[in-house]
């Protein structure tokens, strides 16, 4: 068997791909390769105009908008219990994750705090709504290099998590679970013994796919040393999640975020942040592998944990926002997802930003896809791993 | 038998470990006023205002002139390497149909700029800077304070000491341009693009203003606060229904 870190040919991969990147003058007469709307790579419509010289890209342009929905304008005419409703669609793998900064930034301008037993539950659903989402990616990843049948293996085993999810909230895809102040209902009897299985299963799965896809040759050489992102490019693209992580940047807002961290409670779980310090499609993918595994413990010690009492504090019926403003971020699935509310004291949010972390993971790719071959497009756009409706909000 | 090379095991993969260095002291209100003062002495005058949010945040308002120079000191000088987001802020005061009152504001407006047109009778300007006069007397700016009614504003983060900024700049109202922070930070190419088209402030040395999300022919700027949310100006509020008490409610939880 192959050694599995050749650093020799790594190195002299990106060493290729940073010379493509400076021999543009060597320019022919090219053709333009529209891929896209629609298109498997792309989890929603997104079409990316590539400017070709024979095989590799000159330039190439996302272009957004398809699935455009103006959440931030909706949200100035709805009060803050219906804009879950709303932001549960952003992304909507790991719609339960979109709802908690929201919900975090309104409950910090209120003044108030979850019960404990409520902040436990929802950090519990936050980490299965991580592994819903990418468990998905796991699977995807190897379509987009040619192999199948992973993705089915990722699409059943997805089911174990989402049962528990709709079990516990109602909502296979999209809960609207959470609540300022707490959550909308307590977890169901034999919920936590049937969590403990679904993690079990898991944890298999991640084996599965660990001797499945990442130790195929194929699935190495199609992935190491392409798409390589330098950790300073990285971070002033504004990349979040796996994708810095997997530039050797060893920063998590669930461990290290500044604000808004009263109504998770990440920071009294046993857990590490993990890194890869290659920075190329392979190490995005590895990180978000091991990421899921760390999902699955920290489920572990929170279903073992779950202080009993009160699962709503005592809020107004009525919701009305004193006047302030509040940015709060978490480490959702895809990445750094943020809120910044403004309020003026009514019953709706004044301004809504939304930061989404898929929004600054696309940003980068007109400086990432510069001089790569044609096949590797789509092995990068997988790896960057974004869905649509996160981009377009 | 086959051998299986777990990748993920760290004897395969030298992926770094490193211990959790910050800690939440790294993260108090006294580290935001050192931020504060490093900002000051820098910037001088060009920093117009200040909030602390005890506890939780900072936001820093600074001359719109100085907008390019804060962050090239941000990331050079402060260590802010992290891009987070640059977006703009409307403050005038919401038209339509307000969800307290169940009025339709804007015609309330337009019937008030009516009866001034029909008094003044001179010429439409008038009208026009007694309506801008009432609107900017309303408006109110938020953290850090304000003269204008657009404001641009945007966060960076240091991934390393775990630090945070949110910098706001007031955008003049005839210009309407700022400087462009795509120089400083590559990632703030598509949040320019977003905020030019929804809000329609300039951003001067932009490599490209183009839309980003609607179509090209599209006219307007919709999330200023002057343009019309039509379902919601026809339609009257649906949020005001649902929160009638249940029988087993008790009344004096309403707040």
């Amino acid at each position: 068997m192959t050694t599995v870190t050749n650093r020799e040919q790594l190195k002299y991969i990106s060493a290729q791909a940073a010379d493509a990147r400076v021999n543009l003058e060597i320019e022919t007469e090219g053709m333009t390769l529209n891929i896209g709307p629609q298109h498997p790579a792309t989890h929603g419509t997104l079409r990316i105009v590539a400017k070709l010289d024979g095989e590799q890209v000159i330039a190439a342009d996302p272009v957004m908008g398809y699935m455009h929905r103006g959440y931030e304008k909706l949200s100035e005419v709805r009060t803050y219990p219906q804009v879950t409703t709303l932001i549960n669609r952003i992304d909507w793998l790991g719609s339960f994750a979109n709802e908690v900064p929201f919900i975090l930034a309104a409950e910090q301008l209120m003044e108030v705090e979850a019960p404990p037993r409520a902040q436990w539950i929802r950090t519990l659903l936050f980490e299965m709504s991580r592994i819903a989402n990418v468990v998905l990616f796991l699977g995807d990843m190897a379509v987009q290099v040619g192999a199948v049948t992973p993705v089915f293996f990722a699409f059943r085993d997805r089911e174990h998590v989402l049962n528990q999810i709709e079990a516990a909230t109602g909502g296979r895809f999209h809960p609207n679970f959470d609540r300022i102040g707490g959550l909308k209902d307590d977890l169901p009897r034999g919920w936590i013994v049937e969590t403990k299985q679904a993690m079990k299963k898991m944890r298999a799965f991640c084996d599965e796919i660990e001797d499945l896809v990442m130790g195929n040759e194929i699935f190495q050489a199609r992935t190491r040393g392409i798409g390589v992102v330098p950790a300073d490019i990285g971070l002033s693209y504004g990349l979040s999640g796996a994708n810095i992580r997997g530039s050797g940047v060893d920063w998590d807002v669930r461990r290290d975020g500044t604000t808004g961290l009263g109504g998770l409670v990440h920071k009294e779980l046993d857990w590490r942040v993990w890194t890869h310090p290659d920075g190329d499609s392979f190490s995005r993918f590895w990180v978000r592998l091991q990421e899921v595994r760390e999902s699955t413990k920290m489920i572990d010690q929170l279903l073992d944990g779950i202080p009993s009492g009160s699962i709503m504090a005592k809020v107004p019926r009525i919701i009305k926002v004193p006047a302030g403003e509040a940015f709060v971020e978490t480490e959702n699935p895809l990445g750094v997802m943020g809120y910044y509310v403004v309020s003026k004291g009514g019953l709706a949010p004044f301004r809504v930003k939304i930061r989404s972390a898929s929004f600054n993971n696309m940003s980068i790719t007109p400086w990432l896809l510069t001089g790569v071959y044609v096949p590797d497009i789509i092995t990068i756009l997988g790896s960057l791993y974004f869905i649509l409706g996160d981009i377009d909000r | 038998m086959i051998e299986v090379i777990r990748l993920s095991s760290t004897e395969t993969i030298d992926a770094v470990d490193t211990p959790d260095a910050a800690t939440d002291e790294d993260n108090t209100d006294a580290v935001r006023a050192a931020m504060l003062g490093e900002l000051t002495d820098e910037l001088g005058d060009a920093l117009v205002g200040s909030h602390i949010a005890a506890g939780v945040d900072i936001t820093v308002r600074v001359d719109a002139e100085a907008w390019a120079e804060t962050a090239a000191f941000l990331k050079d000088g402060m260590g802010f390497a992290y891009f987070n987001f640059l977006s703009a802020i409307d403050w005038l005061p919401a038209l339509g149909r307000d969800m307290d009152s169940q009025v339709d504001l804007s015609l309330e407006r337009a019937e008030q700029t009516d009866a001034q047109d029909a008094t003044a009778a001179q010429d439409a300007t008038a009208a026009d800077t007694a309506g801008n006069a009432s609107s900017s007397e309303a408006m109110e700016q938020g953290f850090a304070g304000g003269n204008s009614r657009f404001q641009v504003f945007a966060r960076v983060n240091d991934v390393v000491t775990h630090r945070a900024i949110t910098i706001k700049a007031d955008v003049d109202e005839v210009s309407l341009t700022v400087p462009s922070w795509v120089p400083v930070y590559a990632g703030a190419n598509w949040h320019e693009r977003e905020a030019w088209e929804m809000f329609g402030i300039h951003f001067e040395g932009h490599p490209g203003l183009r839309h980003i999300y609607l179509p090209g022919a599209f006219e307007g700027y919709p999330l200023r606060k002057d343009y019309p949310l039509l379902a919601r100006r026809i339609k009257p509020w649906p949020g005001i229904v649902d929160v009638e008490l249940m029988p087993t409610d008790d009344a004096e939880v309403d707040g």
